[in-house]
């Protein structure tokens, strides 16, 4: 039995490597994604472009203008003279954000009834527009702390005092680049397997398996075999590279991670075989595939938070199995966690990779056309 | 004449072939209904931990805050070891700790500190927890101040306002970023796949060998699969306006052209693919996927702010036409007919689909000779 299982995965790879072309498509897209993705996909924001129009003459509208132009996040595009340029500024994107202090600001704060520091903020992307404006709020605020204790003032009854545990800088990558694991790892498993049955069934040849003394487990785990082992090498690729490349910390057991990458690759490839056992064409392959991928990667979490959801939709991404396994790879990534926290997540992979495996042995017996 | 034929020969292909109708319209439905429910950056109702080891009117004013804010969805908790726990289990997001001294050091004004933690794996919805979190403080402050029979008179105030899209809805720019995503899968994976499918059946050609001119079977292809893409747009639109209540500040008409012109170039991009990609579905599907698809979702402005990208990203960004395509929708749905957006953003649009027009001619001769 292992002889005639060895002899198809032989021939699997053989079809998948031997072609110059699919070989490359299984080599190095997913790295230069994982490259670029690794480093476009960031919600932190650098050189927030800014224009200030300042009425006022005095130093201390000066001062707080300056500490804008100081942080690294703010880069100053223009200086303004009239309120009249503000609207096309933010119209054609130039800026993001425009300050505008009035006439009267630094005799205001003087005199203790405050200077109105007006920001408008292009909200196209109301995402940023919120941070942006979180920014300029700890700026803000830091200035006018800073003048009540030179001045003596009262300091505010409580203050605020924010920690952020597992990602102390909440640095976006962190968050993103794990999560590259997890997608890319089912895009080219996901690939590589719908298309095994589908051509076969397309060129005939499937049918030939089929008069062989092959049995169908054989099939199946002459199939599932390849598949597993480039999902796992891709995997273990990206997770180098993540730890070497991009320097997120691993804290947790790689053998923790390895037992999830395992699971996940195996629900990867029972989803890939069973939509690839029941299209008779690759391009009906393909666009299974397609309609699989594309919600399960938006929907995982991998980007929005599967917690902003409506409920209904909250449940549809149960089905997903790269929603429990963007969770281990962050949690143990990051926090370090065991088994006992990520047990939850484990339980539903493996059902998932059970059920859909044994769909698609049940569709290499009964789909004969 | 001829033409005519071709046209209405590849028209019957489209119409005869289920799968592509299932891409031209059936995907699109899917994708919005998905993305426009599932993909949401506004975090609202988040969980988190509230202790209160010194109870009494402060503390209670300040959590009376966090309860009104409907972004918080506040659980009290006995200790801080009880919270940590559902920290850790992921039930609470953050936790909010008023220790044992916070309302002596309250009445001494000594300024005590308000322990904010949050989980910062997420990265993204941490900050904007931060900034809810601050904002209820700012708020709780300035009531304190009020009912001390004082006026907080703070030396700077913030008076902020956020243009063109002042609900702070995510939603509202992306489901027109959604129309980019939509249009590049009609328009490149749908003609990649169909014309891979031709030259491996070598139906291409045959083609060859008959009378028409290489122009000819070019608009032959793109006219009926343009007819398709158009059709898909028409759906979008009427799912954003009355499905995402999205609004439209633009010209109708406006974003009509646009969309036809980047509908030209998405088509252009796939028959480039699949002309490139040798006629192996295979390696055209995993092209399309790879430099259509994930691009648009990543390298567009759809999600991730392009300004936030390091310098080498953006200006790979500049090769993509989702860049150009993202940044006209979000300008016509949200801002108006910004002609300085609009502008350049359509030239772009409109020299790559030139570009991928003449490299699909040129090739397509080559393979005569």
């Amino acid at each position: 039995m292992f002889q005639r299982i060895y002899a198809l995965i032989l021939k699997e790879f053989l079809a998948m490597l031997l072609d110059p072309k699919s070989r490359a498509t299984i080599l190095i897209p997913p790295m230069v994604q994982l490259v670029i993705f690794g480093y476009a996909a960031t919600f932190d924001l650098n050189h927030i472009k800014y224009a200030v129009f300042n009425e006022d003459q005095g130093s201390l509208s000066r001062q707080l203008l300056s500490r804008f132009q100081g942080s690294p996040a703010f880069s100053l595009k223009a200086a303004l003279t009239s309120d009249r340029e503000i609207a096309p500024l933010l119209d054609s994107r130039e800026v993001l954000v425009v300050l505008h202090t009035g006439p009267r600001c630094s005799e205001n704060i003087l005199n203790g009834s405050g200077c109105n520091l007006q920001v408008l903020i292009d909200g196209r992307n109301s995402n940023t527009a919120m941070l942006a404006l979180n920014y300029i709020r700890d700026i803000v605020s830091g200035f006018s702390m800073d003048l009540q204790r030179e001045h003596g003032g009262n300091l505010p009854p409580a203050h605020l005092n924010v920690r952020a545990w597992f990602n102390p800088n909440l640095e976006s990558q962190w968050f993103i680049v794990p999560g590259i694991v997890a997608m890319l790892g089912l895009v080219v498993t996901l690939v590589v397997v719908c298309l095994s049955v589908a051509k076969e069934h397309e060129a005939g040849t499937f049918d030939q398996l089929l008069v062989t003394p092959l049995t169908p487990l054989d099939i199946l785990l002459g199939k599932t075999i390849p598949g597993f082992m480039v999902g796992m090498f891709e995997g273990s690729v990206i997770i180098l590279l993540a730890v070497v490349w991009f320097r997120v910390p691993l804290n947790g057991s790689l053998l923790i991670l390895y037992t999830g990458l395992a699971i996940y690759c195996l629900s990867a490839v029972g989803v890939g075989l069973m939509i690839s056992s029941m299209s008779t064409t690759q391009q009906q392959a393909l666009l299974g595939g397609f309609i699989f991928l594309v919600p399960a990667v938006t929907l995982s979490g991998f980007a929005t938070p599967i917690d902003n959801m409506p409920p209904f939709m909250q449940y549809i991404t149960l089905l997903d199995p790269m929603r429990y396994f963007l969770i281990i790879v962050r949690r143990v990534f990051l926090e370090g966690a065991g088994f006992e926290l990520l047990w939850p997540q484990f339980w539903p992979m493996m059902i998932i990779a059970g059920v859909t495996l044994t769909v698609s042995a049940w569709f290499f017996r009964h789909k004969m056309y | 004449m001829r033409l005519h034929g071709f046209i209405r020969k590849e028209w019957l292909q489209v119409l005869r072939d289920p799968s592509s109708l299932a891409i031209a319209f059936a995907l699109p439905v899917i994708l919005l209904l998905i993305f426009g429910y599932g993909i949401s950056l506004d975090a609202k109702h988040v969980k988190i931990a509230i202790v209160t080891e010194s109870p009494g009117p402060v503390a209670s004013s300040f959590t009376g805050g966090l309860y009104n804010s409907e972004y918080f969805e506040p659980e009290v908790m006995g200790s801080i070891q009880e919270a940590v726990e559902a920290l850790n289990r992921w039930e609470v997001k953050g936790i909010v700790w008023l220790k044992s001294n916070f309302a002596r050091d309250y009445m001494k004004q000594k300024s005590p500190p308000i322990s904010v933690m949050v989980n910062g794996i997420d990265a993204n919805t941490a900050r904007l927890v931060e900034g809810y979190i601050s904002g209820v403080w700012a708020q709780w402050l300035e009531l304190q101040a009020i009912k001390a029979g004082q006026t907080l008179s703070l030396p700077v105030n913030l008076d902020f306002r956020i243009w063109y899209n002042p609900a702070v809805r995510s939603r509202n720019f992306l489901v027109p970023g959604l129309f980019a995503i939509v249009m590049t899968l009609i328009g490149a994976l749908l003609t990649a796949l169909i014309i891979a499918r031709e030259w491996e059946r070598g139906t291409m050609e045959a083609l060859l060998v008959t009378p028409i001119t290489v122009t000819e079977m070019l608009v032959g292809k793109l006219v009926p699969y343009f007819l398709l893409g158009m059709g898909g747009f028409a759906l979008a639109i009427f799912m954003a306006f009355f499905l995402f209540d999205v609004p439209l500040q633009g010209s109708f008409l406006l974003l009509l052209a646009c969309s036809a012109l980047f509908l030209v170039t998405a088509l252009g991009m796939g028959l480039v693919i699949s002309t490139i990609s040798g006629g192996s579905q295979f390696v055209a599907a995993q092209a399309a996927i790879i430099v259509t698809f994930l691009p648009a979702f990543l390298l567009s402005g759809f999600i991730f702010d392009i300004t936030s990208m390091p310098g080498p990203i953006q200006a790979l960004t500049h090769l993509m036409a989702a860049r150009y395509y993202v940044a006209i929708l979000q300008t016509i749905f949200l801002a108006g007919n910004v002609w300085s957006v609009i502008m350049p953003n359509a030239a772009a649009l409109a020299l790559m689909a030139l570009v991928f027009l003449l490299i699909v001619w040129r090739k397509t001769v080559k393979t005569l000779d």
